[in-house]
């Protein structure tokens, strides 16, 4: 559908930022993926978080790999640079893009095919190294693009739109991105944008390693009985332990909720995530105890989703590279170049 | 000692050590080339060494020579024999007339040894033994007690090696004064026991100048910092890990803000090289120099990212110091393999720019001229290093850097020209270079971003999958390659004395061993024009060159001639016309080898045909 030209005129009336940009400032290119996608509904939400966060579209970098989900790029922040890189190195792309230039906000997104199968060591390296990102994985169990083979993440026992019984283990990205360490673990569904936005926006927000696992049934080729990733299923499984109300600045905080069931976290940057507890036992600063309580309700067959991990105080790969706070890509000769000088002194060790 | 005609020799021979990998042997020898070189005397060292920590065969050869050649030379004139494993052959490889200098606590049958060489026995373990007690002690100093012994024998003076050692351990006066004691053992020893100075002698010369004596490695990672990258993700991978460990030194020493000590560079060992390239290609997106250092493996393994590189029009520097195939073992060995695998890497139609430099000092000019071209051609630049060049100390002009000189960013769109409303195409000729305009992420907040593909869009960077516009960039794509034929380093041409109707083509380690061999067939009598390719694309004169000979040897060190390849294809040469001459076992080229083939050659041309018969 590329060939039909988004209108640019919009509803005078429409609400605007603190920037004075409206929703239709943070849009891209219409969407070329199957009608009712649940990928649209994730760019839609990303456009909501950017737009809520007053985040100037062109300081952020939309980077992904290739397949369904990394189209999605072109579909929103239409002023922003974009990467539609290699299959499955994503990672690696936005982690260089990060070295270069850490002023820019980074968005990662991707698949399951591209982040679980072809691209599961880079999404783990990138993790571990905490590389200062929002990383989504828009995750429907199928290889959309290649007509409904499955991916690493689809369930043991769940079954293709051709019948076909998956018999090998499932891939769980949150868990994953737990254990690699993580400072920023939440997992959602395409179809609750209550809970989903902000969670983007926090993550955004997070100074470290974001990742979210987004449940986003294909229509095309996994939103059949059979399936676990399915909308029907994922409504009937899913198992929220919390929700979000993203908070930003430092303006006094005024929360009605009932004593005891909200949790404020307080990130690096001054934001604050007020936590409405759904699940009073669950701790999103315990790293051991989330992991756990992941592998024991996916034994059960729930999905658990919600604010699932955070550390407040994470530090990125800047900062155990310890570079300087200058954009690495804006020093020049004189910051750089050690001269002629040195290099005769260097010279004259080597004699 | 036998009388075995011994060869005489003064400032003209080649000495091998065998040792055993990890006995603290490489510091002892590096040591003994080191102090010939404060005598004024080239040198010219090699490891050869095994894929392994401890236990395995490992040598050290070092040639020495006051005419300057620098190449291997082939054969041996003496050899240290400290590792029993290797003995038999190492006794073999000597020349008739060489020496043999040997442990000899232990009393050996005669058939170990050979008539026509000359035996030097030294109670090594015998000394050490009686003199240390700490087992670690006793074998780092038996091999300072054999470079004294050495230095006795060769008429080394001890007291340059005692101020070489003196530098070595500046601070630690405990280590210099048992050192300087072990040295003074092994010659005290061979002073008092044997006839020196033997056949093979130093003498104070005064042929090294101001050269300095650096790895390739080490010097293509000052290029690296001198031209400004920011970024380096690499992989560890024999024999270009010590590119990447001397990077970060480099940096440690010149990098960090004086004040705030933070670090102006980035470095990430990566996963592996897919990995590498691609945090490589994410700076270089972004507008940081970056680079990343491999050999042919890992080479293999980017492909994808290479090509990426070529159709996205992003910077990126490969260092790649060539190795022999895969496995472990070979790739410890020296070879110029990977010509086609980079010039032409990955998928769909691609060319790349190879810069192939001779010796230490062309890697770290053409390092730092790597991030230039990357930057105006937006595209990967390759530094062909190989393990001859990369893991050798190689004696060498001494680096220079112009403080007036500035980085070319190429062609980047500000913010004020986006401002001003100058059109930006990403993928659009402006001025017919085949270069388009780039924009940095984050630059303007309504002009000049656009998403990046590897195909299917238009000169605007908008999505299209017409092939005329595919075509239309494919066509660019080559007047860029066109560009990069004037911006490269030119090949360099020396011609005969005489007027020839033959020449020569060679390119990186090999040219010591060419220069030297072009001496040894002058005095054949045998004439040759020779260039030296320093870059791909190939300039112009590297056909007129061809052309105005009747035929011309490519000298390379790989099975398939892969240069040859390169020039027939590219520029569209009879092959005929080009004689390949390869080697490719391992060891570097040598002057010998090539004289030997080159020569031969030549000599079979000159057989007077049979006469026709008339009839």
């Amino acid at each position: 559908m590329t060939y039909v030209a988004k209108p640019l005129f919009h509803h005078p009336d429409l609400p605007k930022n603190k920037l004075g940009f409206t929703h239709r400032d943070y849009e891209g290119k219409v969407s070329t993926l199957c009608a009712g996608c649940g990928h649209d509904s994730i760019t839609a939400s990303i456009i909501e978080a950017c737009f809520d966060l007053s985040i100037e579209p062109h300081r952020v970098a939309k980077i992904s790999g290739i397949g369904c989900s990394s189209k999605t790029p072109d579909y929103f922040l239409g002023n922003s640079h974009g990467f539609n890189s290699v299959h499955g190195r994503m990672p690696s792309v936005l982690t260089g893009a990060n070295l270069a230039n850490r002023d820019l906000i980074y968005l990662g997104v991707s698949g399951d095919g591209d982040s679980a199968s072809i691209g599961f060591g880079q999404f783990a390296h990138c993790m571990r190294r905490g590389v200062n990102m929002t990383y989504i994985v828009e995750n429907n169990g199928v290889y959309g693009l290649t007509k409904g083979q499955f991916s690493a993440t689809a369930d043991r026992g769940s079954k293709s739109k051709r019948g076909v019984v998956n018999s090998d283990n499932a891939i769980d990205m949150a868990g994953i991105a737990l254990q690699l360490g993580a400072s920023f673990v939440a997992r959602s569904f395409s179809g609750d944008k209550k809970q989903l936005v902000p969670l983007i926006k926090a993550a955004i927000e997070h100074q470290g390693a974001a990742f979210i696992d987004v449940i986003s049934p294909c229509v095309a080729f996994n939103n059949h009985a059979g399936s676990t990733k399915s909308f029907d299923y994922v409504r009937e499984h899913n198992e929220a332990v919390n929700f979000l109300d993203f908070i930003t600045g430092r303006a006094p905080i005024h929360i009605d909720y009932a004593p005891g069931t909200v949790e404020m976290v307080e990130q690096h940057d001054g934001t604050v995530l007020a936590l409405r507890k759904l699940n009073a036992e669950y701790d999103v600063h315990d790293r051991q105890a989330a992991m756990s309580f992941l592998h024991h309700q996916a034994a059960d067959g729930q999905i658990v989703t919600g604010l699932l991990y955070v550390e407040e105080d994470a530090e990125d790969l800047h900062g155990h590279l310890n570079t300087v706070p200058a954009p690495l890509n804006t020093l020049n000769e004189k910051d750089l170049c050690p001269g002629s000088a040195a290099l005769e002194k260097i010279n004259a060790s080597l004699r | 000692m036998p009388t075995a005609n011994p060869i005489s020799s003064v400032n003209d021979f080649v000495i091998r050590f065998a040792n055993v990998n990890g006995s603290g042997s490489a510091s002892a020898n590096e040591l003994f080339g080191r102090s010939i070189l404060r005598m004024g005397v080239p040198v010219s060292p090699r490891n050869i060494f095994p894929s392994n920590i401890q236990g395995l065969p490992t040598w050290y050869e070092v040639r020495v020579s006051e005419a300057g050649h620098l190449g291997a030379r082939g054969g041996v004139d003496m050899m240290v024999a400290m590792n029993p494993q290797t003995w038999d052959k190492d006794v073999a490889s000597i020349e008739p007339g060489g020496y043999l200098l040997y442990d000899s606590t232990k009393p050996m049958p005669k058939s170990k040894f050979r008539d026509d060489i000359n035996v030097l026995g030294v109670p090594l373990t015998a000394i050490t033994n009686s003199t240390y007690t700490d087992p670690r002690q006793r074998q780092l100093f038996k091999n300072i007690i054999y470079l004294g012994v050495l230095s006795a024998l060769l008429d080394i003076d001890p007291k340059v090696i005692e101020t070489l050692i003196a530098e070595q351990y500046k601070g630690k006066e405990k280590l210099l004064s048992s050192n300087v004691h072990a040295l003074h053992l092994g010659r005290d020893y061979a002073l008092g026991n044997l006839k020196c100075p033997i056949g093979l002698r130093v003498q104070k010369a005064d042929k090294v100048g101001d050269r300095i004596f650096i790895e390739g490695n080490s010097a293509a990672a000052l290029g690296a910092v001198y031209g400004g990258a920011t970024v380096c993700a690499w992989y560890p991978i024999t024999p270009s890990s010590s590119l990447a460990d001397a990077f970060t030194s480099h940096c440690r020493r010149l990098r960090h803000d004086p004040e705030t000590k933070q670090a102006k560079y980035a470095i990430v060992q990566g996963e592996d090289e897919l990995a590498s390239i691609g945090i490589v290609i994410g700076a270089g997106w972004n507008g940081a120099r970056a680079f990343t250092a491999t050999s042919g493996p890992g080479i293999s393994l980017m492909q994808e990212f290479i090509g990426l590189s070529y159709f996205a029009e992003i910077p990126a520097v490969i260092v790649d110091v060539q190795r022999a195939g895969p496995s472990t073992g070979m790739p410890t060995r020296t070879q110029q393999c990977d010509i086609i695998s980079t010039a032409y890497a990955s998928h769909g139609d691609t060319k790349h720019v190879l810069l192939f430099p001779e010796d230490p000092a062309e890697a770290f000019e053409m390092t730092a001229q790597a991030f230039d071209l990357a930057d105006r051609l937006q595209t990967t630049i390759f530094v062909m290093l190989d393990l001859d060049i990369g893991m050798n100390h190689r004696l060498c002009r001494s680096l220079k850097w112009d403080d007036a000189r500035q980085y070319d960013r190429g062609k980047i769109m500000t913010a004020d020209m986006l401002q001003s409303g100058k059109d930006f195409g990403r993928y659009l000729d402006v001025d017919g270079d085949g270069i388009p305009f780039r924009t940095y992420p984050g630059t303007h907040p309504t002009k000049g971003s656009f998403f990046t593909r590897g195909t299917s869009r238009d000169r605007y960077a908008r999505y299209t999958e017409e092939g005329s516009a595919y075509a239309d960039n494919m066509q660019r794509l080559l007047r860029k390659f066109e560009t990069a034929k004037d911006l490269v380093p030119r090949p360099l041409q020396a011609n005969a004395d005489k007027p020839t109707k033959y020449g020569v083509i060679y390119f990186g380690s090999t040219s010591p061993a060419m220069d030297e061999a072009i001496q040894l067939l002058e005095a054949r009598g045998q004439q040759l024009d020779r260039l030296r390719v320093r870059a791909f694309p190939f300039h112009s004169s590297v056909a007129s060159f061809i052309a105005e000979h009747d035929f011309v040897y490519v000298v390379e060190q790989n099975r398939d001639s892969q240069l040859r390849s390169l020039i027939v294809n590219e520029c569209s040469i009879d092959p005929v016309r080009l004689v390949p001459i390869v080697h490719y076992d391992g060891t570097p080229i040598t002057a010998r080898f090539i004289a030997h083939a080159i020569g031969d050659h030549l000599d079979a041309l000159k057989i007077t045909p049979l006469r026709k018969v008339v009839s």
